[in-house]
Formats: C-alpha cells, structure tokens, sequence
C-alpha cells in the first residue's frame, strides 16, 4: 500500500465488557482515497469508525490517525483533531432546532472567530456543493431524508477536513438518491484532496465510487481489495455478500430444530 | 421456597447495588456540569435561551396555580379561624404558608412536570438522533454547550418562579379574604407584615427554591442524558424525572425545614 | 424563535420575578434588621429570661423601639447578659427598667422598657441596671401555694 496512510489500524482488539467485537483487525487509509468497509450488522464496522473518531479506546493495539495514536490524545488535542475529521451520520444527526443555515454554519461559529458575512460565503458555498443552497431557510423537520443527508456531508465539510467518516450514507435512500450522495462523496474527497472512509452493507454503489474495500464478518476482515478484484473474489462470504445469494457461510435458516419435529411428525418420511 | 425467596432478595440486592452504581454516575455527571459552567455564562445568550424554553413559558401555569393555592387558603383559612375570633389572622396564615412552604415547594413541583420532563425529553430525543454524538465528533463538548446553560436556566428561574407563585397567592387570599368575605384590609396586610420575617421567612423560602431548582434541574438533565436511545427509553426517562424530582424536593423539604424552622 | 422577542421575554420574566422578590420583602413581611448606623446598642442582666429569644421585640409603652441583639449566659455572675439594639431617634434614661413581658397570654416574650427619671441617658455600649427577670411558672405556683399555706394556720 502507498506509504502515507492517514489512517492505520494496528491489530486492534476491542471487547464490549466481555463479548470480543473486534478480534484483531488491520486495516490501512492512504491519503486521498476513498476507502469502504462492508459486512453485515454486528460485524463491528461501526466500532472501527467509533474507535478512529476516538469515542471508544481499543483493548489492545493502535489506531493512529496522521502519526497520533488516538485513544492517547488527552481531551484538548482530541478536540484539534476532531476539528480536522467530518462526519456523516446514519440519518443526518442535524440540530432540530437550528435552520439548513444555521446547522452548515455551526462547525464554523464554534471553531473559527470569523466574522458574519464570511460565515454566510463559506456556508452557502458548502451547501451549492450539494446543492441545496436555496434550502438555506428551511428547517430539518421539513427535508426529505436525502435532503437531511446532504445537508448533514456539507455540515461534514464546512470546514474542510482531512478525514472525512460515513456511518452507513446509503441507507434507506431512493435510487436518484442514491446516486447523488455517491456522486457527492466521490467529488467531494477529490474536490478536498480529503481521505474517506464510507461503511455501508449497500454493496452496488459503494463498489462504483471506492478505491479500495474491506470486507469484516464477526470481528476480524475476512477479505480486502479493489472493487474489481471484490466483485472477482471467490471468497464464499464475499460472493455471498456481493450477489445476494440467499444461502452461504450466513446461513439462511436460523438454528433451531429439524422440521419434521416441530410439525410433530415422529420419523422422517412418515 | 427457598429459590423465590433467594431470587427476591437478590433482585433487590441487584437494585441497591444498581441504584448506588447511578447515584455515583449521576454525581460525577453533576460534577462535569458545574464544572463546565463557564461557558453557560460567557455565552450568555445560550442561558437566556434556555431561561425562556423553562421559566418563561411555565409562567402561566405558575401564575395560575399560584393564584388557586391563595384563594384556597384564604377560603379555608378564614374558615377555621372565624371559629376561633381571629379571622384577621388569615393574611398571616396565607403569607407564612405560601412563603415557606407552598410557594417554593408547588412550584417545583409544577417545574418539574412541565420545564424537568421537557427538558429530559429534549436530551433524550438529542442522544437518540445521534445528535449528542455529532456535537462530541465536531469537537464541542455537549455537557458545556447544552446541558450547562439548560442548568443553570433552571437554578435562576425556580426561585422567580416560586416568588411569582406566592406573590400570587397572597393575591389570590386578599381577594378572597378582603374582597370577597370582608375582612378588614387594614388588619389583613398589618398581622402579615407583623408576623413574616424578611429574613426567617422570605429568605428561607428563597433558598430552598434555590436548592429545589439544582435537584430538579439536574435531575431532569440527567435522565435525559442518560435515557436508553429508544422511543420506550426516552418516554420511561422523562416518567423517571417526574416522580424522582418530585420525591426529592419533597424530602428536601423535610430536610430543609426542619433545619430552618427549629424552634423558632 | 426571534432572538430579540426571545430577549425580550426573557427580560420580562427575570423582571416580574424580582419585582415579586421585593414585593415579598418590602410589603409582605417587615424589614426587621435595623442598620447598624441608625441604631445603638446597650446590654441588661437578667436572673431568668424564660422564652426569651433573639430578635424578639423591645417595645416601650407597647411601641415597637428596637430589637434583642444576643443573649448570652455570664459564667461569673450566672447572669443572663443579653444585648438590645435600639432606634436611633429613642432615648432612655439610666435608670429605666428593663423587664420580660409575654404578649397576650400565651404568646411570645418580648422585653418591655420603662422609662425612668435620670437626666442621664443610657449610651451605646451601656448597661441598665434595673432589670426585671421573666415570670416562670413553677415559681409563680411555688409562691402561691407558699402563701396560701402561710395564710392557713393563721386563721
């Protein structure tokens, strides 16, 4: 992999009070790339985001975001780091009491002392890129969940981070959507010369937009690589994962007992 | 036998042992919150905000019950005292009530139910819609910039608040008294300023709105931060508020008078 | 919300709250402290004050002159010394008798002053020497049994 990697994951282990979530993972971001993690619910891919935004301190190994190990940052230089990390939330997480503007405007009225009128450049700057910028006035309540979400990635960028993190962008969108927000995230790191990391399970239009992908299942990566060499893999779960077959290493049937027993029939075949 | 027996009394055992554990969370929250007041009074506006969302608007029904509690009094009061010769005492009875007593303690009451479950649910729905989580990932620490100013909103109103509240009822007892079954006006304001002392009575009443204020206030807060982020968890966190705030200004109240008025 | 009606309201809310404060203070209860500049202090000493308490009232002719300060207990003369401040604009002759009345029968005690004939006047710091103690009880029935028994061989 290219030498400068923003992000590093160093054999991380993570247990949540007893249970192992994550169960040694490596994983690596090179700069201006934009990098997916897929696998199902549960397979701890929201937990890694946790563990590099710094909000969870791993059980054992490094995360290490520009050469800092994060978990090792006391609060004030965590804080400087999060300032340079932007991050999209599953459902957009925007203020409900505060205006499109105002929410796009937040980052910038706490972190930088810069006065009114360039605030409103830069924020109606950030919200064309998404193009929303006639929404300005309106208030969450009254967007449709696309709209929340885009609102949400220019808050995300208003003050253009190195690093920008995608907590399931995908989800629950319409097709046209769809093909906005990944259009968006694609432009957007290149526009920013920024790194992204997207987790999702929407395997079809993550693969379209992303350099690389890791594959995690139940703790550990199972598989990683470049989307063609994704779409290739012979890996069972992978396939199973990229096509959507119904059986394969996640089983279709939930464990339980046979059939025949639970309709109360003695003896196959009787 | 013994298996529903030992099963209670470990059930019970886990509940002590899990109310102690949040007691110590919910103090070290509280100490993070007094801590981290700075900035609710450099950005005063923030306060202000949160002083109208929780004073402001329990003001009508502050007002209202104030009002009620007064004329109450001042029905029942002259009631029992025209029995004994002293109807012109009712002023004192409804002063001296209001103002240890009913004035600070209904109004926290209503404060709680209507500013302390707003309040608790407003936080509640913030973690739930990841809002909470947005605000630590912008690196803005959500204990200063929203529960903070929501706090200290609720420590400045709750003694305005139970002051209305009594000045309203001693209103509320005139127009009952005086208006309306005719005592004599003069009698009426110089027995009550005769026998409510500035110090021994208003005072007091005003520091334990004061402290009614920071319990129920901080209870609220708490809750809401610490609800489950589920629809369930956030409706059973703001019941939680309610009946917790009221059982402590209640007990607080026991405790405050019977330090204040000993023997006086 | 309109930050300014916001403000606005707010304002109006924290005024009407102090005003009802003051209402309190000033029209509801009395203002009972006297400012330490226009009041003086004298002491008396007292075999027994009963229920006396501090800040109970100091009246002369059942008007209203000043409040009791302190009480406290003299150990070499097992005495009760207890401090009265009294109004600016009251003066009171050397000897004027200081005694413990209760108002109403079953009332409060306050400490009643009566006037007597000295040019002098007491100043602040001084001291009344005629003092008059509080009525207790048990003493009052000691005495009228005491009496009565006195009375009855007598006949």
């Amino acid at each position: 992999m290219a030498a400068d990697n923003l992000v590093e994951i160093d054999s991380v282990e993570f247990h949540y009070d007893v249970r192992p979530v994550l169960k040694g993972i490596n994983m690596r971001f090179p700069r201006g790339k934009v990098v997916s993690i897929m696998g199902l619910s549960g397979c701890g891919k929201t937990t890694t985001l946790r563990l590099i935004g710094g909000q969870l301190k791993p059980s054992r190994g490094q995360v290490r975001v520009a050469g800092d190990p994060v978990h090792e940052l006391e609060q004030h230089r965590l804080y400087a780091l999060r300032r340079r990390v932007g991050m999209l939330f599953q459902f957009g997480a925007l203020f409900t009491d505060l205006s499109v503007f105002d929410n796009v405007a937040f980052p910038l009225r706490e972190h930088t002392t810069l006065s009114g009128p360039m605030i409103r450049d830069l924020v109606l700057m950030k919200l064309n890129a998404v193009g929303l910028r006639g929404a300005q006035r309106l208030m969450p309540a009254e967007l449709s969940g696309g709209m929340a979400r885009r609102v949400a990635l220019a808050r995300a960028i208003a003050l253009d981070p190195m690093l920008i993190m995608y907590d399931e962008p995908f989800a629950g969108l319409d097709p046209i959507s769809l093909g906005v927000i990944g259009n968006l995230i694609r432009r957007l790191n290149d526009a920013l010369g920024a790194t992204s990391i997207v987790v999702t399970h929407d395997v079809q239009e993550s693969l379209k937009i992303v350099d690389y992908v890791y594959f995690m299942s139940e703790g550990v990566v199972v598989a990683e690589g470049a989307p063609e060499q994704i779409r290739a893999s012979q890996e069972a779960y992978v396939r199973q994962f990229v096509h959507g077959q119904m059986d394969g290493p996640v089983p279709f049937r939930y464990p339980g007992a046979p059939y025949a027993s639970d309709l109360g029939l003695g003896t196959p075949g009787g | 036998m013994d298996n529903v027996l030992v099963r209670a009394l470990r059930h019970v055992g886990h509940l002590v042992i899990d109310g102690i554990w949040r007691l110590g969370y919910a103090s070290r929250f509280f100490a993070l919150v007094l801590i981290r007041s700075s900035v609710s009074f450099r950005r005063i506006a923030l306060t202000i905000r949160e002083i109208y969302f929780a004073g402001v608007l329990s003001l009508i029904i502050i007002l209202v019950s104030g009002l009620f509690v007064g004329m109450v009094l001042g029905l029942q009061g002259f009631d029992t005292l025209q029995r004994y010769g002293s109807a012109e005492a009712v002023g004192t009875l409804v002063a001296l009530s209001l103002v240890r007593e009913l004035g600070p303690v209904v109004s926290a009451l209503l404060f709680a139910s209507r500013a302390g479950s707003a309040m608790t649910a407003e936080i509640g729905l913030m973690k739930a819609t990841e809002q909470i989580t947005a605000l630590e990932m912008m690196a803005v620490d959500p204990i200063a910039r929203i529960v903070g100013p929501r706090f200290w909103a609720g420590v400045i109103s709750m003694p305005l608040l139970a002051a209305l509240f009594s000045a309203m009822g001693i209103f509320g007892g005139y127009l009952i008294a005086v208006v309306l079954l005719g005592v004599d006006s003069g009698a009426f304001w110089s027995q009550m300023q005769a026998s409510v002392d500035l110090r021994e009575d208003v005072l007091n009443g005003v520091i334990k709105s004061i402290v009614f204020g920071v319990a129920v206030t901080a209870i609220a807060l708490f809750e809401g931060y610490d609800a489950p982020p589920t629809a369930e968890g956030v409706s059973g966190a703001t019941t939680r508020t309610v009946v917790t705030s009221s059982l402590a200004v209640l007990a607080l109240d026991f405790v405050l008078t019977a330090f204040m008025f000993r023997g006086v | 919300m309109e930050r300014a009606v916001l403000d606005l309201w707010v304002g109006i809310f924290v005024a009407a709250g102090l005003a009802a404060l003051l209402i309190l203070a000033l029209q509801v209860s009395n203002a009972s402290t006297f400012n330490t500049s226009d009041s003086y202090r004298i002491a008396a000493e007292f075999d027994n004050i009963g229920g006396l308490k501090a800040r109970a009232p100091v009246k002369s002719a059942g008007v209203l002159v000043g409040r009791v300060e302190s009480i406290e207990f003299d150990n070499t003369k097992f005495v009760a010394r207890v401090t009265l401040r009294l109004d600016q604009r009251y003066e009171f002759p050397t000897d004027t008798i200081a005694s413990i009345l209760t108002s109403g029968l079953l009332g409060e005690q306050y400490i009643g002053l009566d006037g007597g004939g000295d040019i002098e006047m007491v100043k602040d710091g001084g001291r009344l020497k005629l003092t008059q103690s509080a009525v207790v009880l048990e003493k009052l029935i000691g005495q009228f049994l005491y009496s009565r028994a006195a009375e009855g061989p007598a006949k």
